[in-house]
C-alpha cells in the first residue's frame, strides 16, 4: 500500500476512533446520569455508593406532573382502589394526587419563548445581515462593531437595568418581554454569522435574478434565503439553545406567567424534600426539544461549526 | 432586437472614477466587444447598461428609450455571468424557465419554450439534472439558455469564456458566435482577451482607465491604432515602438531616424518632441541591404513564423519572419519598414498622429 497524504492509515483510523468514542463516553456520562436519575426511586437516587443497576419507575414523571397531599391510612381507604396506574404509583408512597403540576405550562413557556426568540432573532438577524453583506451602509464598520461590542459583557451584567425598564415597561413576567430579552441577547451573534454566510453567497446570483425580473425582495426571498438555509438553521440552533437553556434572566423577571422551565424545575420539592427522581425527569424531558431540532438540522450545524473554512 | 447608445457615461466610486464620459453605438444586430486590462471600466459600463450600476451622470439609450435610471428588471435585457451564476437551488430546467416565469407566462408555454431552447443548445438530456455537477460547458450552455429563453433586446455578456478551460474555449467562442449570427441579436460581450475580441467581434472599443481609447471594427484598429495604448494592447507581440525627438511638418512623407530616413504615409498633422514610430511585428523585414542597422539578440520559435528580437539604436523591435529565414542569435543586418503601415505617434500624449493611411479610421473615434 502506498503511502497518502489524504487516505488515512488504519492505525491512524483505530486511534481516531478510540479518541472520538472516549469523548464520547465522558460528554455522554452526565447525561446518561440524568436520564438514569429519573427513573429511579427516591431512596435510589441518593443511595451512596451509586446503584447503576437498579428497579426501574415511573414515580420521578408521576411525581414531576402532579401536585400529591400526604394521605392517612384512613383517607387512603376511604378514597378507594386506584383509578389509573399514577394514582397506583402515588398511593405507594401514602399520597393522593390532587391535581397536574405546572410543569407543564413551563416547559410550553420555554417553548413559547425559546423558539419566538429564535424566530424573531432570525428574521431581524437574516435582513440586517443582508443589508451589511450587500448595502453601502453608513458607518458599516462602525454600526458592526457596535452590535458585536453588546455581546462582549455577559448579559447579566445588565440584569438590574434591564430588570427596573421591565417593570417600567410591564414587561416583567410576560412572554413578549422574554421573547425580546433573548432576542436582544441573541441577535449580535445571529447578525454576525449569518452576515459571514451571505457574503459567502455570490452577487451574481442575485443580479441574475434582477435581469430575470425579478424585483429586489423577491431575488432576496427566492434566490438568496434558500441558498442561506444552512446558514440560518445552524444560526437558529445556536440561538435555540441559548434561550432554551437561559437560567439567570428567568429566574429574576419570571416568577409565575412566564416562567420557563431552567428556573422551575431545580425547585421541585417533593413530600420529603428534593425529589431528585422528579429533577431528573424533568431535566430529561426538557432536553428532548432541542435535541430533536439539533438531530433534525445536524447536517447544516456541522457546516455551521466549520463554515468560513472552505470556501466554495 | 435594439441599438444601444451610450452618451457621456461616467461612474464614479467614491473618489474613483471608474469609467470617464464614454460614447459609442452599438448597432442592431452588433456583436460587439468591450475590451481593455481589468480595471479598465469595461466591466462597470456593462454593469450600467443592464442596470446592475447606475450612472453617475450621462444617458444609455436601448431601442430608443433612455434607461439610464431604471432598474435591470425593466430593460428587457439578459446577461450571462462570468461565473454563469446558474441557481444552484434549481435543476437545469427550472434554471432556464426561471425569467419566464417572473413573466407570468403559463406554465405549458414555458415548457415548450425551455424544451425548444434546450434543442437548440443540445442539452435536452440534462435538463432535469441539478446544475451542481454539469461541466464547464454545459454551465455555460445552461446560462445562455437562460438569456435567450426570454428574447431579450439585448445579450450582456460578462468574459462568459473566463472560466473555461483554454480548449474549450475556442470550442464555445465558436458555438457562441454561431448562435448570435442564428438569432442576429446585439450582443455586448466584456473580454480582456485582445484575440477574443479581434475574432468575434464586429466591432471593438478599448477602453483604459476609464477612457474609450478606439471605437471601430476589428481591422481598422489593428492596423491603425489610435493611441500607443491600443497600439500595445492589440496583438501579439505588440506593435514596436521606436522613440526619437524630432520635428514632422505637415505634409511631411519621411521621418528621419538616426541617420536614416523612412517613407511614411503623408502627415496631415505635423509636431515636434518626444515621438514614438510604431510598426507592427509582421511589417518588419530584414534586408542586408538596408541602412537601418540591428542585432539579432533572441529568436523565438514558433511554428509556421519566429519572433526575432532585434537591438537597435532607437530600442529593442521584434519582427515576425517566416521560420524558413534562417536567423541566429548575434547576426548584424539592416531592417525594412513596409512605409505604408507606419503609425506615428505623439510620446508625450499617447495619439498617433493623423496621416494619409489613418486619417478616416480616427475620424470615426
Amino acid at each position: 500500500m502506498s503511502f497518502s497524504v489524504t487516505e488515512p492509515t488504519n492505525g491512524t483510523k483505530w486511534f481516531a476512533g478510540i479518541l472520538v468514542a472516549a469523548y464520547a463516553v465522558i460528554t455522554l456520562i452526565p447525561l446518561i446520569w440524568i436520564i438514569a436519575t429519573g427513573f429511579k426511586s427516591p431512596v435510589d437516587s441518593i443511595a451512596y455508593p451509586p446503584v447503576i443497576v437498579f428497579e426501574p419507575t415511573l414515580e420521578g414523571y408521576v411525581n414531576l406532573f402532579t401536585d400529591r397531599t400526604r394521605a392517612t391510612p384512613d383517607m387512603l381507604e376511604a378514597a378507594g382502589p386506584p383509578q389509573t396506574w399514577y394514582d397506583e404509583i402515588a398511593r405507594e408512597r401514602g399520597t393522593v394526587i390532587s391535581g397536574p403540576s405546572r410543569y407543564g405550562e413551563r416547559f410550553l413557556n420555554s417553548v413559547i419563548i425559546g423558539f419566538g426568540s429564535t424566530a424573531l432573532c432570525m428574521i431581524l438577524g437574516t435582513a440586517a445581515a443582508y443589508a451589511f453583506s450587500r448595502f453601502r451602509v453608513p458607518l458599516k464598520d462602525d454600526l458592526l462593531f457596535f452590535i458585536l461590542s453588546t455581546r462582549m459583557m455577559p448579559p447579566i451584567a445588565v440584569a438590574i437595568p434591564i430588570f427596573l425598564m421591565f417593570r417600567n415597561l410591564g414587561l416583567n413576567d410576560t412572554h413578549l418581554g422574554m421573547i425580546l430579552l433573548y432576542t436582544a441577547v441573541n441577535l449580535s451573534l445571529s447578525v454576525w454569522l449569518l452576515k459571514g454566510f451571505i457574503d459567502e453567497i455570490p452577487m451574481e446570483y442575485e443580479e441574475a435574478a434582477l435581469i430575470d425580473g425579478y424585483t429586489r425582495f423577491q431575488a432576496f426571498y427566492k434566490v438568496v434565503l434558500p441558498q442561506a438555509a444552512t446558514g440560518i438553521a445552524s444560526t437558529a440552533i445556536f440561538c435555540l439553545i441559548f434561550a432554551w437553556n437561559e437560567y439567570a434572566f428567568a429566574v429574576l423577571l419570571t416568577s409565575g406567567e412566564a416562567q420557563t422551565a431552567p428556573p422551575f424545575i431545580p425547585n421541585i420539592i417533593g413530600v420529603n424534600g428534593k425529589d431528585w427522581p422528579a429533577v431528573a425527569a424533568g431535566a430529561t424531558i426538557f432536553l428532548v426539544p432541542v435535541m430533536v431540532f439539533t438531530v433534525l438540522l445536524r447536517k447544516h450545524l456541522l457546516r455551521g461549526i466549520t463554515f468560513g473554512a472552505v470556501r466554495k | 432586437m435594439a441599438q444601444i447608445r451610450i452618451e457621456n457615461l461616467r461612474k464614479e466610486f467614491g473618489k474613483f472614477t471608474a469609467v470617464q464620459s464614454s460614447t459609442f453605438t452599438i448597432e442592431d444586430g452588433e456583436f460587439f466587444m468591450l475590451l481593455g486590462p481589468s480595471g479598465c471600466g469595461k466591466t462597470t459600463t456593462l454593469r450600467m447598461m443592464a442596470g446592475l450600476e447606475l450612472p453617475t451622470s450621462g444617458e444609455i439609450y436601448i431601442d430608443g428609450e433612455e434607461v439610464g435610471q431604471k432598474p435591470a428588471s425593466q430593460r428587457d435585457i439578459a446577461f450571462v455571468f462570468q461565473m454563469f451564476a446558474l441557481y444552484p437551488h434549481m435543476n437545469v430546467g427550472k434554471n432556464i424557465s426561471y425569467p419566464l416565469l417572473s413573466q407570468g407566462m403559463p406554465k405549458a408555454q414555458v415548457k415548450q419554450k425551455v424544451g425548444e431552447i434546450a434543442e437548440v443548445l443540445g442539452i435536452t438530456d440534462i435538463l432535469n439534472k441539478p446544475v451542481g455537477g454539469l461541466s464547464g460547458g454545459d454551465r455555460q450552455r445552461v446560462a445562455l439558455g437562460r438569456a435567450i429563453v426570454r428574447d431579450p433586446k439585448a445579450f450582456f455578456m460578462d468574459e462568459p469564456l473566463g472560466a473555461l478551460d483554454a480548449e474549450f474555449r475556442e470550442h464555445m467562442s465558436e458555438e457562441l458566435r454561431a448562435l448570435h449570427d442564428r438569432m442576429n441579436a446585439t450582443t455586448v460581450y466584456v473580454t480582456h482577451d485582445q484575440l477574443e475580441a479581434i475574432q468575434m467581434g464586429d466591432k471593438i472599443v478599448v477602453m483604459n482607465h476609464g477612457v474609450v481609447e478606439q471605437f471601430g471594427v476589428p481591422q481598422d484598429i489593428y492596423d491603425w491604432p489610435a493611441t500607443k495604448f491600443v497600439a500595445q494592447f492589440i496583438g501579439s507581440p505588440p506593435m514596436n515602438f521606436l522613440d526619437f525627438e524630432g520635428t514632422i511638418g505637415t505634409g511631411a512623407t519621411k521621418v528621419q531616424l538616426g541617420d536614416v530616413s523612412f517613407n511614411v504615409p503623408e502627415v496631415r498633422e505635423g509636431t515636434r518632441g518626444a515621438l514614438t514610430f510604431g510598426i507592427r511585428p509582421e511589417h518588419v523585414c530584414l534586408d542586408d541591404s538596408a541602412a537601418y542597422r540591428g542585432r539579432v539578440t533572441a529568436t523565438e520559435y514558433l511554428g509556421t513564423t519566429q519572433i526575432v528580437t532585434l537591438d537597435t539604436a532607437n530600442g529593442a523591435i521584434k519582427a515576425r519572419l517566416s521560420s524558413s529565414d534562417s536567423v541566429k542569435v548575434g547576426d548584424q543586418t539592416g531592417l525594412h519598414f513596409d512605409p505604408r503601415t507606419i503609425t506615428l505617434f505623439n510620446a508625450t500624449t499617447g495619439q498617433a498622429l493623423k496621416s494619409a493611411a489613418n486619417a478616416e479610421v480616427l475620424a470615426d473615434g
